[in-house]
């Protein structure tokens, strides 16, 4: 399993536009993919669980990826949530 | 012949035939099912045949009206692929053995209810979203056609209970010429889309649905917010002429874009708008705006769960200089309490709201706010014609106060190396009889007064203006506001200031004639209104309206004005 964590760096925190942008990252890949904030792990294929955690600018967040291409989707999302300026 | 009236959401007057966009029938019995497997299937189809639709729908808004509007199709699309609503439903079909249409409607009415019991309103409006998405794959399972308007043919005004996103985009421009709803206002989503799409509308009938059948004739009066079915022939000629005399008076006005306001006698005054987002600078330019009078920034603000940051009201304040290209753009600091709430702040309910924390007060105390946006409009500054104004002024102390924090963030964004305009003009909003009455004073410290006479109005005549029966009481061409209006005009003037005014009042066609002959310098009105008061105030002589301002501020009573009025602008 890979696991990475982040800091939300984006002023509307994850909301709207990235939370789309996440899950049609995630939705790409065969992993299951997780999206865990304050004890609370949503799957991040899902554009309603990842919209339910309210996830706001400053939180702590961590994905996590489990099958045959978990680096891969783990090293997709860093790359959208860094290239989207997002989190860090 | 019926009659109806709503409310007036977008201008312009539109007659044809009635096509209802009315829900068809999706209800449907919970059953036992044999074949899960089957059932699975068919939900599977329907899944991908309103994908299907879906991409086709946003396809259609892309080129119509654009990315923006497109992008809650995108979000549409991803509910239809979201695992977590359709994992469960697929589960429930298979272990409870239920038909399909039970199995999706009881899982998505469980995230519905989730979203809607979130406090933020922007996690309520997904709750919309997931009803739009679940009624489309409904009425495939039930082979149901969902009314398509995308397919009418004919000339034709819709009937509905409400629009949503996907109605709307599938309107036809070329044969929808108007619109009328049951529900909404002149800021629900459904007014929003007739404006950009330039349709005439009326929203709120209430009953509309029940009144009107398919293929009566209907006339949507959007100007005046009426709405008439099965209307007698010379009824029907009465609003044709009042449609051509619309029409024709457009083109006479929309050849005005580019000129000065100058009265008959050569006296010039600015004509500005009164705008809420950088959106709306399109209708401002297109109406040949000569300014922004009033930005109100509290739209910033308003449908989110957080304050907005100093980038985000960057980014706008920015926009906004930008887009007017060097011309003035007053912009008022936030001002939330009395009608406009903000339930994040989680402010103290007030008995009397209106007399209470609000705008400047709220400012003052809650400094953090105040200064994030006075940072953010100082490094605006550089790219425009900025001006500043404080909403709600009650005392001179307050003015400065206020200045003196403004000023503490100028010399701190100049330390940080910031880029801050020299030529940023200071002004206050005049709607406290205070004020009004305590001009002169101001005068001599403020660079310009803009007189806010929505709210100087209900103060001056203790009326609150959302209460219905001391309506009465909303009386602008009183003598005795005009001569509070005079008395901060001629303030500024003895100071060598200038004084515009961003009420309703300003785009007033009775008030215009008065307030020209007041020597008011500004008049900030809605964009749409502006080649209208340019055209009358072309007509006007300044010196004429002089006189007659003089005669009116010696009358008793708001009807003597209005006769007045009328008799001087007749010719």
């Amino acid at each position: 399993m890979a696991e990475k964590q982040y800091k939300v760096t984006a002023e509307t925190g994850i909301h709207a536009r990235p939370a789309t942008l996440l899950v049609q990252t995630a939705s790409k890949f065969n992993s299951e993919i997780q999206l865990e904030y304050k004890g609370k792990k949503v799957n991040l294929k899902s554009i309603m669980g990842v919209m339910s955690l309210g996830i706001g600018q400053g939180a702590d967040i961590v994905i996590s990826a489990e099958g045959n291409d978990a680096d891969d989707a783990l090293a997709s999302l860093t790359e959208t949530l860094q290239k989207e300026g997002l989190a860090e | 012949m019926t009659f109806l009236q709503g409310i007036a959401a977008s201008n312009g007057i539109a007659i044809a035939k009635a096509y209802r966009l009315v829900e068809p029938d999706l209800t449907f019995e919970k059953k036992e099912i044999a074949d899960a497997v089957a059932e699975v299937e068919r939900f599977r189809q329907a899944i991908a045949t309103s994908k299907k639709e879906l991409g086709a729908i946003r396809d259609r808004a892309q080129v119509e009206l654009g990315t923006d509007k497109a992008a809650i199709f995108e979000a549409h699309l991803l509910v239809l692929s979201d695992p977590e609503l359709n994992g469960p439903i697929e589960d429930k079909i298979q272990s409870e053995k239920v038909n399909a249409e039970s199995a999706l409607k009881e899982t998505a009415d469980m995230f519905v209810l989730m979203f809607e019991q979130m406090d933020n309103e922007y996690m309520k409006e997904r709750a919309a979203d997931i009803r739009d998405v679940t009624k489309r794959v409904l009425s495939h399972l039930l082979g149901v056609q969902i009314v398509n308007p995308s397919m009418i043919a004919e000339e034709v005004i819709i009937i509905a209970e409400d629009l949503t996103p996907s109605d709307t985009a599938q309107l036809n421009r070329k044969f929808v010429k108007g619109f009328t709803t049951n529900i909404g206002g002149r800021t629900s989503h459904s007014a929003i889309m007739a404006r950009s799409m330039e349709i005439p509308a009326v929203v709120g009938t209430k009953t509309a649905t029940e009144e009107i059948n398919n293929g009566d004739l209907v006339i949507v009066d959007g100007l005046k917010g009426e709405v008439h079915i099965n209307p007698t022939p010379e009824l029907v000629d009465e609003y044709r002429k009042v449609h051509e005399e619309y029409e024709a008076q457009k083109v006479e006005w929309a050849k005005l874009v580019n000129e000065q306001t100058v009265s008959a006698d050569g006296q010039h005054v600015e004509l500005a708008a009164n705008i809420g987002t950088p959106n709306d600078l399109k209708g401002v330019i297109e109406n040949g705006g000569e300014g922004v009078g009033l930005y109100r920034t509290e739209f910033l603000y308003m449908g989110r769960d957080q304050l907005p940051t100093e980038e985000e009201q960057f980014e706008s304040y920015k926009a906004v200089l930008e887009g007017m290209n060097g011309k003035p753009v007053v912009v008022r600091t936030l001002d939330i309490g009395g009608d406009k709430e903000l339930p994040y702040l989680e402010l103290p309910k007030e008995l009397n709201p209106f007399l209470g924390f609000r705008a400047i007060r709220l400012c003052l105390e809650e400094q953090g706010i105040f200064r994030t946006q006075l940072r953010a409009l100082l490094r605006a500054s550089s790219y425009g014609n900025l001006k500043i104004m404080f909403p709600m002024i009650a005392t001179l102390d307050e003015f400065r106060s206020a200045k003196a924090i403004l000023e503490e963030e100028k010399q701190r964004l100049i330390s940080e190396g910031k880029k801050v305009s020299e030529k940023i003009e200071l002004g206050i909003m005049v709607e406290i009889p205070s004020t009004a009455v305590l001009a002169d004073q101001f005068a001599k410290e403020v660079d310009f007064f803009s007189i806010g006479t929505n709210d100087l109005i209900q103060y001056t005549m203790a009326a609150d203006r959302m209460n219905q029966r001391v309506a009465y009481l909303y009386q602008p061409y009183s003598p005795s506001i005009l001569r509070l209006v005079k008395m901060v005009i001629d303030a500024a003037h003895a100071e060598g200031k200038w004084a515009g005014m961003c009420g309703e009042m300003a785009g007033d066609e009775t008030a215009i004639p008065v307030l020209l002959g007041l020597g008011l310098d500004e008049f900030s009105m809605s964009a749409t209104s502006i080649l209208k008061a340019r055209s009358l105030i072309k007509n006007l002589t300044k010196a004429d309206m002089e006189k007659l301002a003089l005669t009116v501020l010696n009358m008793q009573t708001t009807s003597q004005v209005i006769e007045a009025v009328n008799s001087a602008t007749k010719q």
